[in-house]
C-alpha cells in the first residue's frame, strides 16, 4: 500500500479507503449457460452484446470477472438483481 | 421432445409443449417453489411486513445456491445484506415460478416479454436446483452422451439436458 494509506488502521478491513470504488463480481459456475450469462449482463447493465460476451468469457475462462463498479449501494443493488437471475455474484471494495 | 422456443412479434416467445413436457415442467417448478416458499423469513410479523428476514445463510445446498452470499470474505456484511434483501429475492423467485405454473400448459404457449423473463429466471432456478443435486459439471452434456440408459442418473440427466435446451432457445428467442 502506498504512502497515502491511512495511519489508524485497526483491522485489515476493505472499507478503510472510502475513495476506492466497489466492484460487482460474477463467478463461474457449471450451470449458468454462456448464452444466458451474456444475455443477463446485456439486460441488467445495458451493455452491448460484444462487451457482455467478453465479460462472460472472462468469467468462463478466468473463473470470475468484474462486471460493474460504483458505490457500495449501487453494487449491492446490482448483486441483488444478478441473484434474481441466478448468477453467482458478490461485491467487494477495489483493493488495488 | 419439443422444438424449443421461437421469437414472437411482440418481443415475447412461444413454445409447443406436449402433455408430458408441460407436466414435468410444472412438477419441477412446483418443487423449487416448495423449497423457496416457506423460507427462513423471520416469524416477527412486523419484520415480515418490512421484508426483513434471517441473516443466516441457508444450510441446504440448493437454497444456498439460489440465495448466495453477497460478500465472499465478509460474513458480517453478508449477513446484514441477506437480512434486508433475501425476502425480496424470495418473493421474486416465487412470483416467477407462479407465472410458469400458470402458463405451462399442453399446446402452444405464448409468452409476453414479461412472462418470458419470468420463465427465463424460473427455468434457471430449476436448472440450478437440479444442477446442485446432480452435482453437474460443465461437461454434463458430454457425460450424458456417454451414459448408459440404464444408469440410475440417466432420467435426471436427460431432464436437465432438456431444461438446458429450453433455456438456451428461450435466450436466443429473446435476443
Amino acid at each position: 500500500m502506498g504512502s497515502t494509506a491511512p495511519v489508524e488502521v485497526e483491522r485489515p478491513s476493505v472499507d478503510v479507503r472510502p475513495d476506492l470504488p466497489w466492484l460487482t463480481i460474477v463467478w463461474n459456475d457449471p450451470v449458468n449457460l454462456m448464452s444466458y450469462v451474456t444475455y443477463v449482463l446485456q439486460t441488467v447493465f445495458g451493455y452491448p452484446k460484444a462487451k457482455a460476451e467478453k465479460l462472460m468469457l472472462d468469467v468462463h475462462h478466468k473463473g470470475k470477472a468484474v462486471v460493474a463498479s460504483g458505490t457500495r449501494e449501487e453494487m449491492e443493488r446490482d448483486v441483488q438483481i444478478l441473484h434474481s437471475y441466478g448468477l453467482w455474484a458478490t461485491l467487494q471494495q477495489d483493493s488495488t | 421432445m419439443s422444438m424449443g422456443f421461437t421469437a414472437t412479434r411482440d418481443g415475447g416467445a412461444a413454445i409447443l409443449l406436449d402433455a408430458g413436457e408441460a407436466s414435468i415442467l410444472r412438477s419441477l417448478v412446483a418443487q423449487v417453489l416448495g423449497l423457496v416458499q416457506p423460507g427462513s423469513t423471520d416469524d416477527d410479523p412486523l419484520q415480515r411486513a418490512l421484508g426483513i428476514g434471517s441473516a443466516q445463510a441457508p444450510s441446504d445446498p440448493v437454497l444456498a445456491r439460489l440465495f448466495p452470499s453477497a460478500y465472499a470474505d465478509d460474513d458480517e456484511a453478508a449477513a446484514e445484506f441477506r437480512r434486508y434483501t433475501e425476502a425480496t429475492l424470495r418473493d421474486g423467485k416465487r412470483a416467477d415460478a407462479e407465472v410458469l405454473l400458470e402458463t405451462a400448459e399442453q399446446g402452444k404457449v405464448e409468452l409476453s416479454p414479461e412472462q418470458a423473463q419470468s420463465w427465463l429466471r424460473a427455468l434457471n432456478d430449476v436448472r440450478l436446483a437440479l444442477g446442485v443435486r446432480l452435482e453437474v459439471t460443465e461437461e454434463v452434456h458430454e457425460e450424458l452422451a456417454e451414459m448408459a440408459e440404464d444408469d440410475p442418473r440417466y432420467p435426471a440427466y436427460v431432464t436437465y439436458d432438456w431444461l438446458t435446451y429450453l433455456q438456451d432457445t428461450l435466450v436466443r428467442a429473446l435476443w
